[in-house]
């Protein structure tokens, strides 16, 4: 039996499912391994479940959503998360440290029309996830590898080391050291092979924060480089808010 | 016959558009009494969230509207930063962001023709599936987009929200030596667009024709991409232009009567943005072998004012819209010294700017307000298709009321073509999200808000 996939999409830019349609030299012969039965953003042919994995992109920011990610979970015999959005919540996170309400009257005219709850949670937060992929977006690569390994039937392997591990591989110099260049590096899940530095410029952790993590180490450094508190704050709580929220807590 | 009688028709999930969204169409006595593209995507608060970040934020932010048009966003966010500082970049940099622009062109105009669009011209669900008949076909699709996306990737970092654009210009820029890598793969891709041009013109094309007037940027000298005059060519022929900091002052939002939705006006009209509107405004400034492709595709000589208003026409628009990208990303490679800084310094200035550039959808404009510490304190972002919806649901309405006087087609047929006339304007839901007001009719049978496991 082929195995199926399927492809899901919460609150999200839909950027992390494109990353699947962006690997251009991949995706006929991924086509060739397995029956596409559910992808809305690539196709108008839909079946039902079971699906043997599900990809899942974006977070639960509606209490349809939310009903909608449990019944997805019942419909999946493995399901995977995509991206900062479906891991962490993603960059409308910030409303869970905010007054929702607010937001509302600053976008909407009629803000009573408006369906949402006051947070955007991951998808962990409400089902069991098989595996939890980082990114904003996430990296094609990866993506590939934790497809394969899935329908192999093995673990991926996705290390999760910091992003300073991949600078150093790729032979960097680092841009706080050599530069005072604020830099979340040293904080952050490694995967997008350490990009920003590459162009000379500092991590902003859109993979979220990596196995081992030293937040209040590196926030001294942050300020010894220019940022402020509300700086930091800033620098934190952005792609992965509740992720690093996390770490930060006591 | 069904078309005598009363009917809704309704599509829970759009299929092949980015982003999720859903159809309705209702039919009393053989009239279309309503079209609706409804839009579901869940609001992300954008606007609200950007408020009280650092003036040098958005381009990274803003981004993350849509994982399709990453540079369109961070070409509008820097416009209308730049234009509060009162900077302007130095023209290197500004072939360099327009270089970065024509890569997002390429992605995402050729995700659009070959994943999104043809399977519909060639009667096949997915561009996968279209595949098993038309490998050939569909691998020259993939290598133009792959192309596209090495062009954002090697300026930008990465294809989905590149990492390498700021205000000013960029952290760091390329040498010569390693732009060279992409002429190869760009001369190829010169190739496979042509190619597409010619694919696309063989494609059948029902008649429809789109009433709204058509608003893009224009420029004096060249086809407009990262900046601009927003210009308007009604549907009579008029053409005017306005400053592109009165845009909230003509581009207004309405509350149509029984509904939720806002509705975008121009001027108190309807109209209608992107690929249709920009070859209609600035065609006569395509390069040479653009409008060769235009004439071959059977547009007419942009240069004699041919303008394309069928909607169904709008893939062999975006053909030659892709083959433009291609030959102006090689001119630009070709003529390109690195600038000596790689970015422009830009010091905040409390106050107002306005930004608007040509995302492959449409024009997408943004406004912010900036105070003393260069925090933003108001945020503004208006994209394409959050304008382009008024004129989708006329445009559906033509389209679906034509067919039931001509055809009488039953549902099924009707929910089809449709769901074509809808994926002709390439609708960016993603994008409209943070903008338009949720609209959920909900009756019985309703999927709205996604029972679709």
């Amino acid at each position: 039996m082929t195995p199926t996939l399927a492809v899901f999409k919460l609150a999200s830019c839909d950027g992390c499912q494109l990353t699947l349609l962006d690997c251009e030299d991949e995706l006929l012969a991924l086509a060739g391994q397995v029956e596409i039965s559910h992808f809305l953003e690539a196709s108008s042919a839909v079946t039902g479940g079971p699906y043997d994995l599900s990809l899942v992109e974006g977070s639960v920011t509606t209490a349809a959503d939310a009903e909608r990610i449990r019944s997805i979970r019942a419909a999946s015999r493995r399901l995977v998360t995509i991206g900062a959005c479906a891991t962490a919540g993603g960059i409308q996170a910030l409303r869970n440290l905010a007054d929702v309400d607010a937001y509302r009257r600053v976008v909407y005219a009629h803000p009573e029309y408006i369906d949402t709850l006051a947070t955007s949670t991951p998808v962990s937060a409400h089902v069991d996830v098989d595996f939890e992929l980082r990114g904003c977006p996430i990296d094609r690569r990866q993506l590939i590898e934790v497809i394969t390994a899935f329908l192999a039937g093995r673990r991926p392997d996705v290390p999760n080391h910091s992003v300073c591990f991949e600078c150093k591989r790729r032979g960097t110099v680092c841009v706080t050291v050599a530069h005072g260049t604020p830099c979340l590096g040293p904080v952050t899940h490694a995967g997008c092979g350490a990009l920003c530095p590459a162009y000379q410029r500092g991590c902003f952790g859109c993979f979220g924060p990596s196995g081992s993590v030293n937040l209040p180490a590196l926030i001294p450094l942050l300020r010894r480089d220019g940022l402020d508190e509300d700086a930091v704050g800033r620098f934190l709580h952005t792609f992965n808010t509740t992720a690093f929220e996390e770490e930060l807590a006591p | 016959m069904t078309h005598r009688g009363s009917r809704v028709l309704h599509v829970g999930s759009l299929s092949r558009v980015e982003g999720e969204g859903a159809l309705r169409l209702r039919v009393h006595d053989g009239t279309v009494t309503e079209a609706r593209l409804e839009i579901y995507e869940p609001p992300r608060f954008f606007e609200a969230f950007l408020r009280g970040r650092s003036y040098t934020e958005p381009p990274d932010i803003t981004a993350r509207v849509c994982g399709i048009c990453p540079v369109a966003y961070q070409m509008s966010a820097c416009a209308a930063i730049e234009d509060a500082c009162g900077v302007t970049v130095d023209p290197v940099i500004r072939e360099l962001r327009r270089l970065l622009y024509c890569g997002e062109w390429i992605e995402s105009q050729a995700l659009h023709i070959y994943l999104l669009h043809a399977p519909d011209f060639l009667g096949r669900a997915s561009a996968i599936e279209l595949a098993r008949t038309h490998r050939a076909d569909v691998e020259r699709g993939l290598r133009l987009k792959k192309a596209g996306n090495s062009v954002m990737e090697l300026l930008g970092g990465r294809a989905v929200h590149p990492v390498n654009v700021r205000l000013g210009g960029f952290h760091r820029v390329p040498t010569r030596q390693e732009l060279r890598p992409l002429r190869e793969q760009l001369t190829q891709a010169l190739d496979d667009a042509w190619e597409t041009v010619r694919w696309v013109a063989g494609f059948e094309f029902p008649d429809a024709r789109v009433e709204a007037d058509l608003l893009a940027l224009a420029e004096p000298d060249t086809y407009a991409i990262e900046g601009g005059t927003p210009t308007v060519l009604r549907d009579d022929g008029v053409e005017t232009a306005f400053p592109t900091g009165d845009f909230t002052e003509h581009v207004t939002e309405t509350h149509v009567a029984r509904s939720t939705a806002l509705h975008s006006r121009l001027d108190g009209r309807l109209h209608l943005t992107g690929s249709l509107a920009r070859f209609a405004i600035s065609g006569a400034r395509l390069s040479p072998v653009a409008r060769e492709a235009a004439v071959a595709a059977g547009l007419g000589d942009p240069r004699e004012g041919a303008v394309c208003r069928n909607p169904f026409r709008s893939i062999l628009v975006r053909a030659v819209e892709t083959l433009y990208a291609v030959d102006e990303a090689l001119r630009i490679i070709g003529t390109y010294e690195p600038p000596e800084r790689p970015y422009t310094d830009v010091p905040s200035v409390p106050g107002v700017g306005h930004g608007a550039t040509e995302a492959p959808r449409g024009l997408l404009y943004h406004r912010y307000e900036l105070d003393a510490d260069g925090l933003i304190t108001d945020a503004r972002m208006v994209p394409p298709t959050a304008q382009n919806q008024g004129a989708i649901e006329d445009d559906l309405r033509r389209i679906a009321q034509r067919a039931l006087a001509e055809q009488g087609m039953d549902d099924a047929a009707l929910t089809h073509l449709c769901e074509r006339a809808i994926r002709n304007h390439d609708p960016c839901i993603s994008c409209s999200t943070h903008f338009l007001d949720l609209t959920v009719v909900r009756t019985a049978g309703d999927t709205a808000g996604g029972s679709d496991v």
